[in-house]
């Protein structure tokens, strides 16, 4: 019914709450629980507190490159929150409050960044896909997820997630026509933050919306306001519960603003305004949430301090375990190379130790 | 000739000023290229100077990119594209080994590949997963493309100038280790180094040394080491991956009787494997010693933590030095 009423021709984009999070379109909102909603605005927070502080441990040359998902917390929010332990989130890199619900820890998410190939492990998070850095590449594998599903009979849902500028790649054609083919239970999740580092989303495609491409696979599509909390979690709602009946995949558009820059080696004042940001400060999905709970007597402007400077705390110990996870070994270099190392392989690695031990030796 | 400090980001920029002003056919495209200038900054300023006609950015579409270009040049165009990162270019593959490298054989001489497909390869550089790569082995394997890599500003310029004039494709790639590393007095006027010649750096006697890109500066480094303890080395930069000057790296080891191959490819088939094969066939019997390697492992480049074990210091270049000295 969403899907109808919201068909990518009509180019409208879901929206329930305003800028000021009063709430516009009461009949999509979700019948969701205060709990929920306020649970959903702490993730939220979370996750700009864990950016903003990672950003400055990148600063403070504590962390190497590291893109900020800062703006992107609502899609995060509505679309993680349905995400069950039987469902499966194969992310791009730009989704940390999908993979925290995920079950990922945020010192995973350290420990990737900066610079241990052990950050992709995810103890303790089953059915996440490692960080896919070749854009829209991971599509294609939501897939064969979603093929295995059905063949075992498992009642799973497959989120693949990518941006506006993967939709570009024949990597993402290929995704949504086998996917409508086949019909698989994939939600795509595109999210449109605008900019493909320095290239607008007007220069990616000529279409009018991203969500229309749906048409031509003849799947649904729906755009949705990915800066408000209520409006996306409608959206995967109500995908997920398309997927789940057995009629395929369907692809979501959610439109945000990546308010930080690409990654921490980015400058966003080569390619757009301050004029621009402060017109997206506005929509800021974080505010937005905060206004409505605030407005329903939730919450008040004076909790956010101690949530935010409990927060603080907890990322500070998330990055400690990083901070102390101790020397990379030359083990690790090698040991995931294959389940059974070729004999060159390992003499690479017995070669490389003589080296060491006369290094050392000369010292 | 009037000479200025560049590095060699801006040597690379600097011949595609040259190119732009001096070719109507010559333009320039890829992801982040126009406005931004590329993310290395290599297309710096060049769209305010020549139009969004002829510097722009494309949709995020490697394989696009390429295939554009192929079209182009059919129709007579001297297209240069830039793909971000060497590990990004694997969309596009299919469109060189495909296309770009057979057009000239397939279409019987009508058609060329006359384009220049540069990338930034190599590691070091404390990057994330896709970013350390040094691939250019499958390239110098696909017949039909030649491989670039230059060393030095004033290499990068003049190896750039010939890569855009050649009437084949060239895949250019630039070790971003040393993007801006190197300074160098490099002439502001037009100039172009052959394709297809390496050159002798240092002079020796005891060992050839063959490298390129990044690996030359750390080999350099392990060059102090060497001449402390007695060694004399002869460096010759390749330049060019293909086609591989094999008389200049013959004439060397014939002279010092040994080889070493430095570079930061994985280890088995690659360009160092080649080297080795040109001194068994043609220096046989000047070899004092088993031409020899040192490459990265056949491993993935491990992420930042890690990748002090894979990419070569000086230390790590000196040790095989001795081992092929006192061989």
């Amino acid at each position: 019914m969403l899907f109808k009423e919201y068909d990518p021709h009509k180019e409208k984009m879901l929206q329930v709450m305003d800028n000021d999070g009063k709430i516009i379109n009461p009949d999509w909102k979700p019948d969701i629980s205060d709990e929920l909603a306020l649970e959903s605005y702490k993730l939220m927070q979370f996750e700009r507190t864990a950016d903003t502080m990672t950003v400055s441990y990148q600063r403070q040359g504590r962390m190497f490159t590291y893109p900020p998902n800062i703006g992107q917390e609502a899609i995060h929010a509505g679309f993680g929150k349905q995400i069950r332990k039987q469902d499966w989130l194969v992310p791009a890199f730009r989704e940390l409050g999908m993979m925290l619900l995920k079950g990922a820890k945020l010192s995973d998410i350290f420990l990737y960044w900066g610079g241990y190939e052990d950050g992709s492990l995810f103890s303790g998070a089953p059915n996440l896909l490692p960080i896919s850095v070749p854009i829209a590449s991971q599509l294609i594998h939501g897939i064969g997820l979603g093929y295995a599903a059905k063949l075992k009979k498992e009642d799973s849902v497959i989120f693949a997630v990518v941006g506006d500028g993967g939709t570009s790649e024949g990597d993402f054609h290929e995704a949504l026509n086998i996917g409508g083919v086949w019909k698989v239970p994939v939600v795509f999740l595109v999210q449109n933050n605008r900019y493909a580092i320095s290239v607008p989303v007007e220069m990616q495609t000529a279409a009018k919306s991203l969500a229309i491409k749906s048409c031509a696979y003849g799947i649904p599509g729906l755009q949705v306001d990915g800066n408000d909390f209520f409006a996306c979690y409608r959206a995967a709602q109500d995908a997920v519960a398309h997927c789940r009946s057995g009629k395929g995949p369907v692809l979501i558009e959610a439109m945000t603003y990546r308010k930080g820059a690409h990654t921490t080696s980015d400058d966003p004042s080569l390619y757009r305004t301050q004029k621009e940001e402060e017109e997206w400060e506005l929509k800021d999905p974080v505010k937005r949430l905060r206004n409505y709970l605030i407005a329903q007597g939730l919450w008040k402007e004076s909790d956010d301090e101690p949530l935010l400077a409990s927060y603080k705390e907890e990322v500070e110990k998330e990055f400690a375990v990083y901070e102390n996870y101790g020397p990379y070994k030359l083990d690790d270099v090698f040991q995931y190379q294959f389940k059974d190392m070729p004999e060159d392989l390992r003499q690479q690695q017995v070669a490389y130790e003589k080296f060491l031990n006369w290094r050392e030796a000369k010292k | 000739m009037n000479m200025k400090v560049m590095n060699m980001v801006q040597a690379i920029t600097d011949a595609h000023d040259i190119k732009l002003a001096d070719d109507p056919d010559v333009l320039t495209f890829g992801e982040d290229v126009g406005v931004e200038g590329g993310v290395f900054r290599v297309t710096s300023g060049l769209q305010k100077k020549y139009g969004a006609e002829r510097v722009f950015d494309t949709p995020l579409a490697e394989s696009g990119i390429i295939g554009a270009a192929v079209g182009m040049c059919a129709a007579g165009l001297r297209p240069i594209v830039e793909i971000q990162f060497s590990g990004f270019v694997y969309p596009g593959f299919n469109q060189i080994v495909s296309h770009v490298a057979r057009m000239r054989n397939r279409s019987r001489g009508k058609y060329g590949s006359q384009m220049v497909i540069r990338m930034p390869y190599g590691g070091n550089i404390k990057a994330l997963e896709h970013h350390s790569e040094s691939m250019e082995a499958i390239f110098a394997h696909t017949p039909g493309l030649k491989v670039v890599i230059p060393s030095t500003p004033y290499d990068a310029k003049g190896l750039f100038i010939a890569s855009v004039e050649s009437d084949d494709p060239v895949i250019f790639m630039e070790p971003k280790r040393i993007y801006r590393a190197i300074k160098q007095e490099v002439p502001e006027e037009k100039y172009s180094i052959p394709l297809g010649k390496a050159k002798v750096l240092t002079e020796g006697t005891d060992l050839t040394i063959v490298s390129y890109g990044a690996m030359i500066r750390e080999t350099q480094r392990a060059m102090v080491m060497a001449k402390e303890a007695g060694i004399s080395v002869e460096l010759v930069d390749l330049r060019s991956i293909y086609p591989i000057d094999k008389e200049t790296v013959v004439q060397s080891i014939k002279k010092t009787g040994r080889l070493l191959v430095v570079n930061e490819e994985p280890s088995s088939c690659g360009v160092a494997a080649e080297l080795i094969a040109i001194a068994n066939e043609e220096a046989f019997l000047s070899l004092e010693a088993p031409p020899t390697r040192l490459t990265g492992f056949d491993a993935i480049p491990p992420l930042p933590k890690g990748e002090h074990f894979y990419f070569h210091d000086a230390f790590r270049i000196f040790y095989e030095i001795k081992k092929v000295v006192e061989y």
